[in-house]
Formats: C-alpha cells, structure tokens, sequence
C-alpha cells in the first residue's frame, strides 16, 4: 500500500452504479479536498442527467468534466457521455472522441490508466459494480504506478462482474464494502 | 550519474515521456508534422497502442525506423490522427445551421464553406446534402483539409460500410432533412457509394491548423473534435486562424464538446446558437 496522501480520486461503475453512488458522494461534505473523476457508462445523451441528479443530492461541487480545463479541488467530474475523460501530466482534463474501449465510450480504463500516469502513487481509483469487464486494465495500470487500489466487495455489489475481473487484473487491490468506503474516503481528505 | 542512484518504478513511465518527447520531435523535423502541442495523454495511449501492434521494443526503435524508413510515417499517422467520425453526428447542431444560420448565407450570391479536419468525409458529404437540400449548392465552393492523406482519400471516394448508412439515415432525419438519404447514395457490395455531384464542388486538400495558415475568406467554418485534441495554445492557434480565415458576420461551428470559453479569441466572436457552439465572428 502507497504511502504518499492522495491527491486524486477516480471511480468507475457500470451496471447499478447510480444507487452506489448515490450512498457514497453525498457522504463527502462540500469542502471534501480531493478531486474526483468519474466515469459511469451511460448510453449517449444522459451523462447531463447523472450530473443534475447528483448536484442536487451532494454537498460537493458536481460538475461534467469540461476539455482542457484545470482540476480543481472540491470537485467531483463526470465524464460527459460519448466521450473519453483522460487526467494529463499537468493535472488538467481532456475529452477525446477515439473508439469505444471495451465497447465503451467513456471507459473506465482510459480515465484510470491517464490518471495512474499523472498522479502515480497519489492516486486512488475504485471499480465499483459492473457487468463487464472494462476498469481491469486500468486498475492494473494504478497498481502498477504504486497507487491505491480498491474493488467493490463482490457480495455488496449489485453486479460482481466488473470488480471481479479488476481484482484478477489487480490482485494487491483492497475490496471494500460502500459501508467501508465512506470512512475510508473521509479518512484521505484528513491525511 | 551512478546507476545505482536512478530510482525504478515510476522513472520508468520518466523514461517513456522522453522518448515520447523525442519520438515527435523527431516526426516533426524530418516530416513537418507537429504533434508536439497535441493533449499528450491521448497521444500516449495511441502510441502504446502503435508500439504494441507495430511491435517494437520501445519508442527509440520506433523513432529509428520513422527516421530511416519513410514507409513508417503513414502507418504512424494512422494511429496519432483518429478518424471516428458519422454523417449528421449530434443532429441538433446540422438542424441548427439549417435552421438559424442558412437563412443569413441566402443572403450571399457566392458561398465558401470550409469543413477542417473533414477524416473520411462524413461530415463534407452531410454539409453538401444539407446545402443541396436547401438550394445554396449551386453557389457553394467547400473546402475539405486534413492532415492525414488516407483520410482525405477516402473522403474523395465517399464510399462507407452499409452498415453505417442506419445511423447515418437516422441522424440525416433529426437534422431536419428534407429529403432522403437513399437518394444520395447507391448500395453496392456491401458499400454505399456516394454520389459524386455532391462533390463537384468541392476542394479536398492537405492542410494543417497547427502549421498550415489562411487560405480563402469563409462564410462558414465547421470544425468539429479536432480542437480537442490539441493543448489550449494549440487551439488558439487555430482559432486564430479562423477568426482571420472569416467574412464579416461569418459562422464558425465547433464539436458540442468544444468552446472559445478559455481562448484569447473569444471577444471576435459572439454565441449565435450557444448550445450548439455556433459563433459569428465580429467586429472588434
Ligand atoms: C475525430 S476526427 C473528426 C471528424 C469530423 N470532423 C467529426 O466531427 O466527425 C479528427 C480529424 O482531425 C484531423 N486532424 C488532426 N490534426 C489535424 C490538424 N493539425 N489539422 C487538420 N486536421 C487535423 C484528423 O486527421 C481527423 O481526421
């Protein structure tokens, strides 16, 4: 497990992801110092509907991750739908239009192996209930820059599928429950 | 230094970023095109993904063979340009032209119209239909650029998997069409084949925003994801050049995920239909 305090946080969920979300973000209070990118897989036209329904339910700032514009802190960013989210070097986000990956436009595994890269160890990312298989890579991509590594435990999960193959790929990552999460999240932001 | 003291771990992904680095320098040197300003983390995942099916050992063989082998650099650019693109993509922004912004161009006798970044052409082929559809073709000269000559190739040809043509129809008809698709093209062996009036009037060439400048004085600019893909000088470079490259009054249209909100340019140009990132240039 990583010793440097975590700067940045990213998640990715599938298959019942509102409902867990819905227990987790609305936990954090507004002044929840670290940033948060998130990639939900939506079908096309209704990533705006994710980001009003969580602003109205968070005490953190919810906002659709916007091309090349600076992170800041107290924010949590949806990757809007249709298109890629990627985290650069100099801690900005980008929106790209390349291929679905594993069938998804956004990916998980796109957002989790760009932000491995620019935050290397201060980096935590969650793969949370899913279906399929994407976040693995990317999740491997985390571990292997000496972030935070987490899975939904599979029992908690509404679909075990997605955490279970990013705990394959992954083996060194935690499993948590959201009951876990919670704290845990908050315990990063004192750190 | 002491090879010894050169941590392991995350100095390798160090080492990448130099070769990376190196990697584009180098393309631009030897071939002129510069993708040094592009938004780098995309640019990274398509070169692992070039160095993995290319099968090279690391990015400095990669550079060797780009530097020795010019057979390299088509096979290169077909990773670092990425052409995903659909005719009539987000139907809302073609009914907005249709129908807020042509009725200023009818006022023109003579129309220049230029589509930057055009990739296969879907986006030409939508405009010529559109324009047709609305009696301007006759007085319409368009413009098609790109940097990647396979791309504009295949826009020339405007030949499309028919597999596409449902989502190409279905766009077509949200945009508010007038006519039908089917009228434009003829299905052949599993393709549809555009019909080439629709490109009489049309120039297809290799241009740069990132290096190339201004041209022709336009009436319309639509570019669409391409400013995405370049860093925020980058962009205003660009935009720069399409505030030089427009009439009076004229329209310039960006991808639904694309602004002028961050650039330097923003005060040449007003919101003409906002929510479709439609602009008109100004005088400043
Ligand atoms: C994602 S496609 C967009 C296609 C279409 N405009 C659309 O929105 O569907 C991006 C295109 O931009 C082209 N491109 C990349 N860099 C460019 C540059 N510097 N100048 C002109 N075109 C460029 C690529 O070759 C590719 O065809």
């Amino acid at each position: 497990m990583s010793v440097a305090p975590v700067e940045a946080i990213s998640i990715g969920a599938s298959a019942g992801a509102v409902q867990a979300l819905l227990r987790i973000l609305p936990a954090l209070p507004a002044d929840y110092p670290i940033p948060l990118f998130i990639v939900v897989h939506v079908p096309p036209d209704r990533s705006n509907a994710l980001v009003s329904l969580f602003a109205a339910k968070c005490q953190i700032a919810v906002r659709e991750a916007e091309d090349k514009e600076p992170i800041l802190p107290s924010t949590v960013y949806f990757a809007p739908s249709d298109y890629h989210l990627l985290v650069e070097a100099d801690r900005s986000l980008s929106l790209s239009m390349d291929e679905p990956v594993n069938h998804s436009r956004p990916a998980i595994d796109v957002l989790l192996e760009s932000a491995a890269d620019a935050y290397g160890p201060a980096l935590a990312a969650i793969v949370l209930t899913g279906a399929n298989h994407d976040g693995a890579a990317g999740l491997k991509a985390v571990c292997a820059a000496g972030g935070t590594a987490i899975v939904q435990d599979f029992a908690d999960a509404q679909v075990a599928t997605m955490p279970e193959a990013a705990l394959t790929a992954c083996p060194s990552a935690r499993v948590m429950t959201l009951d876990d999460l919670i704290p845990y999240l908050l315990t990063l932001a004192a750190t | 230094m002491d090879a010894a003291l050169v941590p392991d771990g995350p100095m390798q992904n160090g080492v990448e970023d130099i070769e990376i680095q190196l990697l584009l320098e180098a393309l631009y040197q030897r071939y002129h095109y510069d993708f040094r300003h592009y938004a780098r983390a995309s640019i990274k995942r398509r070169l692992l993904q070039a160095r993995s099916q290319l099968g090279f050992a690391s990015f400095s063989a990669m550079q060797d063979h780009l530097l020795h082998d010019p057979a390299t650099l088509p096979r290169l650019l077909n990773y670092l340009t990425v052409q995903v693109s659909e005719m009539f993509r987000d139907p809302s922004y073609f009914r907005a032209l249709r129908e807020k912004v042509i009725p200023h161009l009818r006022t023109y006798p003579s129309l220049k119209v230029w589509v930057a970044g055009c990739s296969h052409g879907e986006e030409l082929y939508s405009l010529s239909i559109l324009f047709r559809e609305e009696g301007l073709d006759q007085r319409t000269l368009f413009y098609a650029t790109d940097i990647n000559p396979d791309a504009l190739r295949a826009a020339e040809a405007g030949v499309y998997p028919l597999e596409q043509i449902r989502k190409f129809t279905e766009n077509h008809q949200k945009s508010g069409a007038r006519s039908s698709l089917s009228d434009y093209y003829t299905a052949d062996y599993g393709r549809a084949v555009f019909d080439k009036s629709l490109r009489s009037q049309v120039v297809f060439s290799d241009h740069s925003l990132v290096t190339d400048a201004v041209f022709a004085e336009m009436h319309l600019i639509s570019c669409r994801n391409v400013l995405i893909y370049f860093d925020r000088a980058l962009q205003d470079r660009a935009l720069g050049l399409f505030r030089d490259s427009l009439a009076r009054k004229g329209f310039l249209g960006l991808g639904s995920k694309e602004s002028l909100r961050f650039s330097a340019h923003a005060p040449a140009f007003a919101d003409f239909v906002r929510e479709e990132k439609i602009y008109q240039r100004q005088d400043v």
